[in-house]
């Protein structure tokens, strides 16, 4: 065991499955000699060389449209998009190809990309660096998405999403990259894609996040303290959801909150909202509800905070659902 | 070298057959064995004799819309005649051509534009990627297969197609660029067959040629008649050949014409004059190849009517397979979305087998 930040455990994951399969190579916008933006990558391409590891053109574009191309060829690329908001040059390539080409060709062709990207906001950054775009992912049918919010999830799905033989979205969050540190094992390990965790057990109300704005919840319970007893879950995958996870856990508690850092309209919290709806209709003591930014454009730095949600919000609407009656 | 012969920007085109089938070009005349000859004529009547078929059947309401090749076949079998099994083609839309002589079958081609995924599941070691219908984006595909080949060290060779106007794309620049800066063995022809649906070439760019491109990205681009077969051949031919040696990608610009509509529902009358049409059907590609296959005593009347019934035939049957073969399954369009299905979309299958027994078993339960 090794203690290290959400980062770290990125690195290393991408640094063991490099050394372990040769097919695997890694690249992006600085992602070689300098390590990327934030340093993810840092030390990688001297470990395994210019050809594996290195830097490339402004292309978002041609950064997937290449994977794709390498994937159909027998390589595992890791591809990084330098901030989730510059994805949409790229984003033509993942919908229209990257999601499809399992399915176009019967299965010819299976497309083994991990496309890396930081995103989300409160770190004062300019525009277009801090959006939360997985709606937009989630709704293309042949995508997967993963969110880590710890240290040992970050390593262990990012081991997942290079053996997996689907592409994979892997949203990394920047504002908590070296917010903390955990003990991750050295050796090699997978965390399932397409399985929630619960954080902890309640039986008063479920909470559902992700990524950072899961940290912001866990300040607000621990606020809360032994008044209400939450079930907390980190959903850890939007697509494919572990939304039997989420059913299971209200039916249990009969009460439910979603909090997400992305928009409020169409946002994740909407189709949990849904899918508890239909499974767990009986057992509801509440409205289910949603916590979301609004569906405003994220401001620039000296207005963020009326975008962001932070603790003392969420404690406040997890008291409301909580107490509802 | 061929590629500093001849000058674009000087808008010096390359040809080694003229309109006759006589060799103008006798320094560039490509040695290629008479079997080879013969297949590529071969090819391109199959090519031309299921494109008119295909286009009778979609009037005959039997055929769904499709892009027809007539006029390309030339700048489609040259290429690939002029590559080796392991060597990837990465095809635009209209490249059925291309496609069958590097191995997909007329059955797969036409299944595809019939309306089902499984055309586009060619056979093992047979490297074609699938038809590519939102324009230019397969640029980027051929350069990541010829980086993966770069890397891997293998000697492969990826063949791509773009028309005129996927030239506009930003995705074009982005492809052949990532090519550029990787010396990556790579080969991109653009079509240029004159339109991007109606919008006629000199709308599509300043550019006087669109072979010139080439300079900017720091490779050779020549311009080809592309209803040369074998100009074609030749100009690939040496572009795979620096591929392979580790030189790096070439643009070829194949000057051709399509001869039919942009696809079945487009009305190219409304756009372009008769004139023009008959003056490009003067330089109808298997013609002047004939004319040559003929002038080396390779082929003759006798054989081409004998190839023509034979070919008829052979569509006709492949069609009637086609219209035969049994249509997705419920389980298949699902089951290739990801390798494993998640729960919820197993369930959302079942949800519509549970609906479709239901009617099938007479709906009133």
């Amino acid at each position: 065991m090794a203690t290290m930040t959400l980062l770290k455990a990125i690195n290393n994951a991408l640094d063991q499955q490099l050394k372990n399969d040769k097919s695997v190579v890694l690249y992006g916008e600085d992602a070689g000699f300098e390590g990327g933006v934030f340093r993810v990558t840092a030390g990688l391409q001297k470990t395994h060389g210019k050809d594996r590891v290195f830097d490339t053109p402004i292309s978002e574009a041609g950064i997937i449209g290449t994977a794709i191309g390498m994937a159909s060829n027998g390589m595992r690329p890791v591809t990084e998009i330098q901030f989730s908001g510059f994805m949409f040059p790229g984003f033509n390539q993942m919908a229209v190809h990257m999601a499809r080409m399992r399915n176009r060709s019967r299965g010819k062709y299976n497309l083994p990309i991990v496309v890396r990207m930081p995103y989300g906001g409160g770190v004062r950054a300019l525009e277009h660096h801090s959006e939360s775009l997985e709606t937009l992912f989630a709704h293309i049918p042949g995508l997967k998405l993963v969110i880590p919010s710890t240290p040992y999830d970050a390593k262990g799905l990012m081991t997942a999403a290079i053996k997996d033989n689907d592409p994979v979205i892997y949203f990394e969050p920047k504002k908590i990259y070296r917010a903390f540190k955990q003990e991750v094992p050295e050796e090699e390990y997978e965390v399932e894609i397409g399985k929630a965790r619960t954080v902890q057990e309640g039986s008063d109300i479920t909470v559902v996040s992700w990524g950072a704005m899961l940290h912001e919840t866990m300040k607000a319970i621990k606020e809360i303290g032994d008044d209400i007893s939450v079930e907390l879950i980190d959903l850890r995958t939007i697509a494919p959801m572990d939304s039997d996870a989420v059913v299971e856990s209200v039916k249990k508690t009969g009460r439910l909150l979603v909090v997400h850092e992305a928009v409020k309209t169409l946002g994740i919290g909407s189709e949990l909202i849904s899918r508890v709806n239909e499974g767990a209709f009986f057992h509801l003591e509440a409205q289910p509800t949603r916590l979301t930014s609004p569906d405003i454009t994220v401001p620039l730095p000296k207005g963020e905070r009326h975008h962001i949600v932070d603790a003392p919000r969420i404690k406040q609407e997890i008291e409301k659902v909580a107490y509802f009656e | 070298m061929l590629f500093d012969q001849y000058d674009p920007l000087k808008g010096e085109m390359f040809t080694v057959l003229d309109k006759d089938g006589k060799v103008v070009n006798k320094d560039y005349e490509p040695s290629i064995d008479d079997e080879t000859l013969v297949h590529m004529y071969k090819t391109m009547q199959l090519a031309r004799i299921a494109d008119i078929k295909a286009l009778q059947y979609q009037r005959q309401g039997r055929m769904l819309t499709f892009a027809p090749v007539q006029g390309q076949e030339a700048s489609q079998v040259g290429p690939m005649a002029a590559t080796e099994q392991k060597d990837w083609l990465v095809p635009a839309f209209r490249e059925a051509a291309a496609m069958l002589y590097k191995g997909a079958t007329l059955y797969q081609n036409y299944l595809y534009w019939y309306g089902n995924e499984l055309g586009s599941q060619y056979d093992e070691g047979v490297n074609i990627m699938p038809v590519n219908v939102p324009i230019g984006s397969q640029i980027n595909h051929a350069a990541g297969v010829a980086h993966a080949a770069k890397i891997k060290g293998t000697d492969e060779v990826a063949i791509t197609y773009i028309g005129d106007g996927g030239t506009s794309n930003g995705e074009f620049h982005e492809g052949v660029n990532w090519g550029g800066v990787y010396d990556l063995p790579m080969v991109t022809i653009i079509q240029n067959n004159q339109y991007a649906i109606s919008t006629p070439r000199s709308q599509a760019t300043r550019a006087k040629t669109l072979a010139q491109k080439a300079h900017a990205y720091g490779i050779p681009g020549i311009q080809v008649d592309g209803n040369d077969a074998l100009a074609m051949y030749a100009a690939t031919s040496e572009a795979v050949k620096r591929a392979r040696n580790g030189e790096g990608p070439t643009l070829i610009e194949a000057v051709t014409y399509r001869m039919g509509p942009h696809t079945t529902s487009d009305d190219p009358t409304i756009y372009r004059s008769e004139e023009e049409v008959n003056e490009w059907r003067e330089k109808d590609p298997l013609t002047r190849f004939y004319k040559y296959l003929a002038n080396r005593k390779l082929w003759n009347k006798e054989k081409d009517d004998a190839l023509q019934e034979e070919l008829k035939k052979f569509v006709a049957d492949t069609f009637k397979q086609v219209e035969n073969a049994p249509h997705p399954t419920l389980d298949e369009v699902f089951d290739y979305t990801y390798e494993t299905l998640p729960k919820d979309l197993k369930r959302q299958k079942e949800a519509i087998r549970a609906y479709q027994e239901q009617q099938e078993s007479g709906g009133d339960e």
